[in-house]
């Protein structure tokens, strides 16, 4: 049961409320899991430690081509950032996918990765954009790629009872780079995805990739990364025949589940494939 | 359990009382003020009933922890207009028969009244984006949306004078 509700002015004091709950203390951001958790029995939790209204934490900044996300940033600012829209135009549409407008108003996007929903939209996003997590805890600030928090279905490896997300950063798009977020649901709001893909790549000269991440999801515990495909691609020349190919090779690496409502194994293997075509032509567009 | 005090503005009006760690905005509203306008429905985030404006931003006070609204400017269905002096989405939603059995109502009005502070001239995907997390069972949402673009001109006509 919950017997204390902190809501923290900086993160020192954050670490300080944790510590001094000894691990039964967790931190909250935008509320909108953490509270459901809680109300079923999921979170048992003494003390929930609120980071949403430490200022240093609601910035989106620009710096040394660097995107730095603080913890408490929602996912509506995100969406309406102009920084975003042009550095990092594939997270504006992730964020934008998110819920209903009430929960983006609310929900934040460290928040998200910390969730660790295999197929969170702005997460998906932030793992081929090449996300790190800062964390802080007692022991000073530690820098881990997005794509590696994942324990597990709903298991992230950050352990919210000693140590918080402060900020998730990224490089900023630059020129002759594209992204593109794919998403299938089943309503065109309010609805988890069926699948959801995101490429972020870099063109050379002569329509040579020169790199490219792909991440799809949910067809693993965690956002994937099509990590054979992005080699077919690596330094070869841009053609359709290309991007089929890899399309097709993408599938072979994903294992999706079968869901009683969001479509079975067979159904998502078939449209991952139009799925990543779509991401990887967008993309090129988007990079051109 | 060590409750806390929150303050917080509701309707334009100071608010300080005690809350619990695991009370929501909506159990303060409801429960602790008397104010049953804001609707329960699913309890989980995801029927936009619960719905009011904290800081100009339409939440689902069924998942805001209550202690979120400190030093905030909370607007519930009881602060848009009066019997007497409807708000014009009050006024088109009767109009342009938005309302059915009135359970998703005063969140919708919620949603809507956030949408149109920001925007007078808002896009039917506007609005579709702003109610997109009311769930309405009865109307099927054409007449929401006239309703919430009718208000719209209203509220600009009223501003013009």
């Amino acid at each position: 049961m919950l017997k204390d509700y902190v809501l923290a002015m900086s993160v020192e004091e954050a670490l300080d409320s944790l510590k001094s709950h000894a691990g039964e203390a967790r931190i909250i951001a935008g509320g909108t899991d953490a509270i459901l958790d809680y109300q079923s029995g999921k979170l048992s939790a003494k003390c929930l430690v609120d980071i949403s209204k430490i200022d240093k934490l609601k910035k989106i900044e620009y710096a040394d081509g660097q995107i730095i996300i603080g913890a408490a940033v929602t996912h509506s600012e995100i969406k309406e950032s102009s920084l975003i829209q042009s550095k990092a135009p594939l997270l504006a549409m992730a964020s934008g996918s998110v819920g209903s407008l009430q929960i983006r108003n609310t929900a934040t996007v460290a928040g998200n990765v910390v969730n660790a929903q295999p197929a969170a939209d702005a997460a998906v996003a932030l793992v081929a954009l090449g996300a790190v997590a800062e964390i802080a805890d007692h022991n000073g600030t530690h820098y881990v790629p997005v794509e590696e928090m994942y324990a597990g279905v709903g298991k992230s490896t950050v352990d919210a009872s000693r140590q918080v997300v402060t900020a998730i950063r990224f490089p900023a798009l630059q020129a002759k780079q594209g992204s593109s977020f794919v998403r299938l649901a089943q309503r065109g709001a309010l609805a988890l995805p069926i699948l959801n893909v995101a490429v972020v790549l870099s063109l050379a000269a002569d329509n040579v990739v020169e790199w490219v991440r792909i991440v799809m999801a949910p067809v693993a515990p965690k956002p994937l990364r099509a990590s054979q495909t992005e080699k077919v691609l690596q330094g070869a020349v841009v053609t359709d025949q290309l991007i089929g190919e890899a399309a097709r090779a993408a599938v072979v690496e994903a294992s999706p589940r079968s869901s009683a409502l969001r479509g079975s194994a067979e159904y998502r293997k078939e449209v991952l494939e139009v799925l990543v075509r779509r991401a990887l032509d967008q993309a090129i567009v988007a990079a051109k | 359990m060590q409750k806390k005090v929150l303050r917080f503005q509701l309707n334009g009006q100071s608010m300080e009382l005690l809350v619990s760690p695991d009370e929501t905005l909506l159990d303060v509203i409801r429960d602790q003020l008397s104010l049953t306008g804001t609707k329960k429905g699913c309890g989980k985030g995801e029927c936009g009933a619960c719905t009011v404006i904290m800081n100009g931003k339409a939440v689902n006070s069924c998942v805001v922890p209550a202690m979120q609204a400190m030093d905030a400017e909370v607007e519930t269905i009881e602060g848009i207009g009066t019997s007497d002096n409807l708000h014009p989405l009050q006024e088109t939603f009767i109009d342009y028969g938005a309302i059915q059995c009135g359970f998703c109502t005063p969140g919708m009005i919620m949603s809507a009244k956030a949408l149109l502070d920001k925007n007078l001239t808002p896009a039917r995907l506007d609005i579709k984006e702003a109610i997109a997390g009311n769930i309405c069972r009865c109307t099927g949402y054409v007449k929401i949306e006239q309703a919430v673009l009718a208000a719209a001109d209203k509220m600009k006509e009223n501003k013009g004078q």
